[in-house]
């Protein structure tokens, strides 16, 4: 009897009582995902329902249009499955690069004191932000599919950039021997600027003298590694697209599906970060900007200097949340036929196999790393970036 | 310990939906009074919805003859439109009831992805279609062209096999459905369009100007396309292979919609039409069941012709489409 209104007591321990009703919650979670799992194991196999990954070893037997890696339909399904994760990577590169500059660029233009450009910043915004991103790849495709000429009839610039319904053509450089001293030259050249920076650094910090290093950064990067170009006498040679039959051959394409995805999605989602920056600048309060002029700081060196770091300590989080939402956007493209991971895996191997559990459980595991990566780079960014508590 | 009562009741009612046995097919389908099934998004003869969104087509009439041997009413079909990539998961899930939509029956689909092949309701094979200003006669002139196709097909295998084969290299361009296929083809992005022949004389008739296409020569492939079910039930299974079968079988010996009420004195139309013999029981439906179907549905050669054949814009002759009779390869094991 003492045992029991002792136990009872311990219930009424708002701490312990919390535990145990997190425990039992944990616990029915835990059970209601086995039974969830347990029931669809029981179902596959009650329908004889082909189960396992031996589907990856088995040869693909389908062409795939785009791929970075060596593919022809002799290579495995596993083979497909890294051709489209590379083409979802590439097309999320692609996107964030553009999205950044697009958004960063809108987002300051959104703030210009002159009227038409910072309304035409913001009816950009407006547009691309409120219509649904998968009409707009769909659009960008079909359009692109209207207005761009039949291979026969292609826009032509100075014979070496060919556009067309098919793509777009440009020549495509080709390393031949000795090409290596030239990356060599572009990586001395970057390791000598960084230390000159950092030299003008320590010295500005210690005699208060500022001395600008881009002009001489500029020179170093571009000039060495074409100094080193013209003395090994130019190991690089461009193979030019040409038609021959029905379509262009050589040279370096970008499909019409490619660039619809990537453009539409930078379009997008540049909307977004454009109003990250925005939000990041306005945050900033106006005595930043005013103390800065005070001391004598140019604008540039105000906004790069003051205004910049600050505001994108706020700028950064929401930033991030965008870069993710590319990256997963990007499966959109089963719509247009771009071959990445979800068209290409989860879409057409998926069907030649049927193993649905199997196949989309690893294309969604794989989006997850993605987005965990990205995630995590950008937070390690937005430590250094954020206030540090002196 | 509310809350704890609320979790309690949670994990029961899981547990009961967990150890929720499976109904039979047929007792779902007439206790909800309609056949869900499984169709394509459009294409025109096979499965396609007019302007009053009524469907018709041969793939949706195999639809409607089980509706109408399982519920006495042709019209009692939820169609499910489905892309080539939606339509396995669907059946496997029990979303749809069976799948008739243009599906190729193939030992990989039958044996590995817990299905069953019901029967063949077309024999098809893959072709190519071109636009007639190419001025491409064969399919052996198309190297280095760049191919449309419908991505989660045989197509796709086929066409990668015959590239190899014949040496023809050639681009692919997928989509996802037929829409975006042939306006991917219209717009001019491939040369080409391969899918299965039926396929190609539908999407020519649907055109603007079908006399600017031409469908090359060259079958790549046999396409044998029919109704599919869950595998398991194998009472349901019976009904979508015999249902079919009538079909088939109504076509061999004459009768039709129109003759249907008159087969007094031929032992044959008799006994199909469930006037003789049990074997209604053997199915588990009524006994007029074949009736229905082919007084409602018709027989092979009405859906047929009526949908596909030569005076629709379609415009595809029987070939081997045609009986065992007649020439071609249909037949329907008898009825008996």
């Amino acid at each position: 009897m003492k045992q029991s209104k002792s136990l009872l007591s311990l219930l009424s321990n708002n701490e312990v009582r919390g535990y145990v009703f997190q425990a039992v919650a944990l616990c029915a979670i835990v059970f209601m995902a086995y039974v969830a799992i347990d029931n669809l194991f029981i179902n596959i196999e009650a329908r004889s329902i082909h189960t396992g990954f031996s589907f990856l070893k088995n040869r693909a037997g389908f062409d795939i249009s785009e791929f970075l890696i060596d593919y022809t339909p002799e290579h495995s399904n596993l083979r497909v499955f890294y051709v489209g994760l590379l083409n979802t990577i590439v097309v999320a590169i692609v996107g964030i690069f553009f999205a950044t500059i697009i958004g960063l660029l809108i987002g300051i233009a959104r703030l210009s004191n002159n009227y038409l450009i910072s309304k035409l910043a913001g009816g950009y915004i407006e547009l691309f932000r409120n219509i649904p991103v998968l009409l707009q790849i769909l659009f960008w495709y079909n359009i692109s599919l209207i207005i761009f000429p039949h291979p026969r009839k292609s826009f032509e610039f100075f014979d070496a950039i060919f556009i067309n319904k098919r793509g777009f053509y440009f020549p495509k450089p080709i390393a031949e021997d000795g090409f290596l001293w030239v990356v060599v030259a572009l990586v001395v050249a970057i390791v000598s600027v960084i230390a000159m920076k950092r030299y003008f650094k320590k010295k500005h910090e210690k005699t208060g003298t500022y001395t600008s290093t881009f002009l001489y950064s500029a020179l170093l990067v571009i000039g060495l590694p074409a100094f080193v170009y013209f003395i090994i006498g130019s190991p690089l040679h461009l193979d030019y697209p040409a038609l021959k039959g029905f379509n262009f051959k050589g040279g370096m394409v970008f499909s019409p599906e490619f660039t619809a995805l990537a453009f539409a999605l930078s379009v997008y989602t540049a909307t977004y970060i454009a109003e990250a920056i925005r939000s990041g600048i306005e945050a900033v309060d106006k005595g930043q900007k005013e103390a800065a002029a005070a001391i004598g700081l140019t604008p540039v060196q105000s906004l790069k200097l003051v205004v910049m770091p600050q505001a994108l300590r706020v700028a950064i989080p929401p930033t991030i949340n965008q870069y993710l939402n590319l990256t997963k956007n990007s499966s959109l493209a089963t719509a247009i036929g771009y071959p990445e991971l979800m068209s290409a895996f989860g879409g057409t191997v998926l069907n030649q196999v049927g193993q649905a559990v199997e196949i989309l459980g690893m294309t969604m595991l794989v989006y997850l790393a993605i987005s965990l990566t990205i995630s995590l780079v950008l937070n390690i960014v937005n430590k250094k970036m954020s206030i540090k508590g002196r | 310990m509310n809350k704890l009562i609320k979790i309690s009741a949670v994990s029961l009612l899981a547990m009961g939906v967990y150890s929720g046995a499976q109904a039979s097919t047929l007792s779902d389908v007439q206790a909800k009074g309609s056949v869900s099934c499984g169709v394509s998004k459009g294409l025109a003869g096979f499965s396609a919805a007019d302007s009053a969104g009524v469907w018709t087509g041969v793939d949706v009439d195999v639809c409607r003859a089980v509706a109408a041997a399982t519920l006495g009413d042709a019209t009692k079909v939820k169609f499910v439109p489905l892309t080539a990539k939606e339509r396995f998961t669907a059946l496997q899930s029990g979303e749809i009831d069976m799948l008739s939509r243009n599906t190729t029956w193939t030992i990989t689909r039958d044996a590995s992805l817990g299905l069953n092949f019901a029967g063949v309701n077309y024999y098809d094979g893959q072709g190519f279609m071109v636009k007639s200003s190419l001025g491409i006669n064969s399919a052996m002139d198309l190297g280095g062209a760049a191919v449309c196709i419908q991505a989660g097909t045989t197509t796709e295998l086929n066409l990668a096999d015959w590239g190899k084969a014949n040496n023809i290299d050639y681009t692919s361009v997928v989509s996802d459905t037929n829409a975006q296929t042939l306006s991917n083809y219209d717009s001019g992005r491939c040369d080409v369009l391969t899918t299965d022949a039926s396929g190609l004389y539908s999407m020519r008739a649907a055109s603007n100007d079908p006399s600017e296409h031409v469908v090359l020569p060259e079958i790549i492939s046999k396409e044998p396309l029919g109704p599919v079910v869950r595998q398991g039930d194998d009472a349901w299974f019976n009904i979508v292979r015999w249902s079919l079968n009538a079909m088939i079988t109504a076509e061999e010996i004459g009768v039709t919609s129109a003759t249907v009420d008159d087969v007094s004195n031929n032992p044959e139309r008799e006994r199909l039409m469930g006037r003789s013999g049990n074997t209604h029981e053997y199915v588990g439906l009524n006994s007029d069941w074949t009736y229905q179907i082919v007084k409602q549905v018709g027989n092979y050669s009405e859906s047929f012709e009526r949908n596909i054949g030569v005076n629709t814009p379609i415009g595809i002759a029987r070939g081997v489409n045609a009986l065992w009779t007649d020439g071609g390869i249909l037949y329907s094991p008898p009825f008996r």
